[in-house]
């Protein structure tokens, strides 16, 4: 489906629109004040893109030693060139477990490659302990719809009635959010201390060290980084950072970018194995699917910088109003719109470029400072160019636009037209503006008309 | 080298180019040691740890039995790291404990490696003084003794004092979740209630 | 001082009021306007509809037009970020009027005359791409009589955005709902703001739905002495 087409679903849905204007209204502000109160905001932005571009230009090396880091450290390093491949790598060790349950803290990488359904296609459930993750599991009809909390769809009423439904077998759980809360924590208690082997993403991996990091709030990331026997790291190779000291940079970027916090309640870095603390087998898996055909786009190879926080989302005026369903992706927003067409390939999703009216917001919240307008713009030349015909009306009125506005003469003869109300001026704006906005009355000369009138030819 | 190793990384380069521009980084931010580290940092730190409803307390090295006494009240099941610091009263030393073990005590009062004033984060690194990760996941209540002396400004002096070589939690606050309507609520899976033991 | 005009096709064709209150203005204040006949587009749509290839030739024609004048005004925020970015010959002399009045000129008082209730939009390309910050609202503070009332969600897109009011237009439109409520909320009479783009935007719901309210380019205000 088209974007305006699912955006046309999906804003009939006053509930849904209230439920994400409200949190994105209340996150915003709050982003604003955690942001204000740090006096080198700016540097560490810099740093931060910098970092990241440093990264992507010297990737091969970067991998290289994470690898040789990580595999001195006790780990064991797979690489997946595509989702199936690391699907397979996770299911294989899951049957050497012999355990039919992972658990599984919330990971974007996992969802872009529908790793919960390939498990369960080979006997294997795996059990999201993310309280968002959680709520979209119960639901099967329900899916993400935001990068940091996938069920900002729902309001509290919502995730009440859900969990009175399910995991709380009936039992009424009263109107605080701490309810809710404690039935997560009862469901997923017994879980967390029992199951031999969990699976989660990285928000970093840093080559000098093989350090692998998880930010989190709730408390089941250290659950399930800490309590299973064997744990299992899917990681996009763009995730990687060179030296230890960039840990001082994005700490800092990051949780006051996602959920405005001085920092979140739980960070946890290991490096391979530790006798006797947490799991004593660990294994990462490096996956490309996708990113190469990203980091081979010069412009386009940016969004490749995003660490996850969504402070785009939360801002962007679309976003706000569509909800993260209508972009049909595991990254909605506006990262979602230059990632998901360039991970998938542009015909998969060729509206999501056109899926903004370029404000400009998400730029000026980007921790790594990802300048998604112009990118946005680039592939939107490289859908025209590569993915449509040349002969569509739109590029006929480009064209033909273009042709008019290339001498004077034609351009004044086209305004004539357009007085008129016809020529490519108007053809190209007026279909679907009508419908829901006056066009303001055409004014009785063109300012050139005018000036020439007042002033000669000259 | 796996075939998909090589696959991959034939990819990078080839996306890549044959000479791409690495940029230089600059790191005109506060780095580690721009700050200074005066008794003023400590006041920042049980400022900011507080905001996230941690309880906090400020006590003199010699006052600390007495105040991790009057927090946990008397007949808990308390665990500690093996060879912890004398608290005057009746502590289970994490020896191994099995994780029903874990599961059965009521609190645990650790150390912690050090403290960053401007997020208010405990640093645990795993070992004698912080305890295993485990230590201070599964139990509800954790006490963790801050020294004062271990307070540094900000996150660059933590990152710059801090290895790889074990395994490191940073902690802000107690257990919270974000996930409903985006605002923070206490007391999911780690431990619910957090007492903040600033000594020296 | 001599400064030439870049009216933008947009306002040539559709909004000639606000190219007129520019010349009325800056001759006012004593510069000497020139209108380059030979200009049309600058190419911005062509551009951010994916039509690059389409625009070059329009840019190469913009730096001809516009090379042998010191300074360029344009009443457009949104092409005087475009023809900055892109062209780059003479892109650095082109300023948006609100830059071009503080800036260039010095003038925050510019003698005008407006006694009515206003409220001002600041365009996302005015705000996030020019960055004028606050000079339009510096220059309207100084307008005698005008009673300027701030805008709620001022700095919130007003869902125009070029192709994306026609191409995206449900979501378009519920972007404009939302400004449009704060538009109402001012109780002011007009809504004004530095690009007549997103004006005819706003305008087209508020004359919809029959509320009154005009809109005005920035222009057109700064320029009256009623």
């Amino acid at each position: 489906m088209s974007f305006q087409s699912a955006a046309k679903v999906t804003l009939k849905d006053a509930q849904l629109r209230r439920n994400i204007g409200k949190a994105t209204t209340l996150i915003r502000e709050k982003r604003l004040r955690a942001v204000a109160e740090v006096p080198d905001w700016e540097p560490l932005r810099d740093a931060g893109e910098a970092i990241k571009a440093h990264t992507m230009a010297t990737l091969p090396e970067q991998l290289e030693k994470l690898e040789a880091a990580v595999t001195a450290a006790g780990g064991v390093v797979h690489w997946a060139r595509d989702g199936a491949e690391a699907n397979a790598i996770v299911a294989s060790i899951a049957k050497r477990v012999g355990t039919d349950e992972v658990i599984k803290v919330k990971s974007l990488a996992t969802d872009e490659i529908e790793m919960n359904e390939a498990l369960e296609a080979e006997g294997i459930h795996a059990l999201e302990t993310d309280l968002a993750e959680l709520i979209v599991q119960l639901n099967p009809e329900d899916k993400q719809s935001h990068i940091l909390v996938p069920a900002i769809h729902r309001n509290r009423a919502e995730i009440r009635t859900l969990f009175e439904q399910t995991i709380a077998q009936g039992q009424s759980l009263g109107n605080e959010a701490s309810a809710i809360a404690e039935a997560a924590r009862l469901h997923l208690r017994n879980k967390f201390l029992t199951v031999p082997m969990a699976v989660s993403g990285a928000n970093f991996g840093i080559a000098e060290t093989g350090t692998i990091g998880v930010v989190e709030s709730e408390g089941n990331g250290r659950m399930c980084l800490t309590m299973p026997r064997v744990l299992v790291t899917l990681m996009g190779i763009e995730k990687v950072l060179p030296a230890w000291q960039d840990l001082e940079v994005f700490l800092q970027l990051l949780p006051r970018s996602s959920t405005a916090e001085r920092m979140n309640p739980y960070t946890s870095l290991w490096t391979g194995v530790r006798p006797g603390d947490g799991p004593q087998e660990f294994h990462l898996i490096l996956l490309d699917g996708g990113r190469t055909n990203v980091l081979a786009d010069e412009v386009g190879r940016a969004a490749l910088h995003c660490i996850r926080c969504s402070a785009c989302l939360n801002v962007c005026p679309v976003y706000e109003r569509v909800g993260g369903q209508a972009y049909e992706s595991v990254y909605p927003g506006p990262i979602g719109a230059i990632l998901t067409p360039q991970l998938n390939g542009l015909g998969s999703a060729p509206s999501l470029p056109w899926a903004s009216s370029l404000c400009g917001a998400c730029y000026e919240v980007c921790p790594v400072k990802i300048d998604i307008p112009s990118i946005l713009i680039h592939l939107r030349g490289r859908v025209v160019r590569e993915e449509k015909s040349r002969l569509t009306p739109e590029a006929l009125a480009m064209k033909g636009m273009a042709a008019a506005f290339s001498t004077r003469r034609r351009y004044e003869a086209a305004q004539r037209l357009a007085k008129l109300g016809r020529g490519p001026i108007v053809k190209a704006a007026l279909p679907g503006w009508t419908a829901m906005r006056d066009l303001p009355e055409p004014p009785k000369e063109t300012f050139r008309d005018w000036w020439k009138r007042e002033h000669g030819e000259g | 080298m796996s075939t998909a190793k090589a696959d991959i990384l034939a990819r990078v380069r080839g996306a890549l180019g044959p000479s791409p521009v690495v940029p230089e980084i600059p790191r005109t931010y506060r780095l580690a040691g721009t700050l200074v580290r005066d008794a003023a940092v400590v006041d920042l730190f049980c400022e900011t740890v507080s905001e996230y409803k941690a309880t906090v307390h400020r006590v003199a090295e010699s006052a600390l039995p007495d105040k991790v006494r009057a927090i946990l009240g008397e007949g808990l099941r308390v665990g500690v790291p093996a060879g912890f610091r004398d608290l005057g009263l009746p502590v289970i030393e994490d020896r191994g404990l099995s994780v029903a073990e874990l599961d059965e005590l009521d609190a645990v009062v650790t150390g912690s490696a050090l403290a960053i004033a401007d997020t208010g984060t405990i640093v645990l690194v795993s070992g004698e003084n912080s305890g295993r990760r485990a230590l201070t996941l599964v139990p509800d209540h954790h006490v963790c003794l801050v020294a004062a002396s271990s307070v540094v400004p900000s996150v660059p002096d933590a990152i710059a004092a801090l290895g790889p070589d074990a395994p490191i939690t940073l902690v802000s606050g107690p257990s919270a979740t974000s996930d409903i309507e985006l605002d923070r609520v206490e007391g999911v899976h780690g431990p619910r209630r957090l007492d903040v033991v600033v000594f020296g | 001082m001599k400064v030439a005009l870049f009216i933008t096709c947009f306002n040539d064709t559709l909004f000639p009021g606000a190219g007129k209150a520019v010349v009325t203005l800056l001759q006012r204040l004593g510069c000497e306007v020139e209108f380059p006949l030979e200009q049309t587009c600058c190419g911005q749509m062509h551009v951010n509809s994916g039509y690059e290839h389409e625009a070059s030739g329009l840019h190469d024609r913009f730096a001809r037009v516009f090379a042998d004048y010191d300074a360029v005004v344009s009443p457009s925020a949104s092409c005087t970020a475009h023809v900055r970015e892109r062209i780059e010959s003479v892109g650095g002399k082109v300023f948006e009027l609100t830059e071009f009045l503080i800036d260039q000129l010095g003038v925050v008082d510019v003698g005008a005359s407006f006694p009515h209730r206003v409220t001002f939009h600041p365009t996302c390309h005015s705000l996030r791409l020019l960055n004028v910050g606050d000079r339009p609202l510096r220059l309207l503070r100084e307008v005698r009589g005008i009673d300027l009332v701030e805008l709620d969600g001022a700095r919130e897109c007003c869902g125009f955005g070029g192709t994306f009011a026609i191409k995206n237009a449900d979501t378009s439109m519920a972007m404009l709902s939302d400004k449009v409520r704060h538009v109402l909320d001012t109780r002011a009479e007009v809504c004004t703001s530095a690009d007549t783009s997103c004006l005819m935007h706003i305008g087209g719901a508020l004359s919809r739905g029959r509320t009154g309210v005009r809109t005005m380019h920035i222009a057109e205000i700064l320029a009256a002495q009623e």
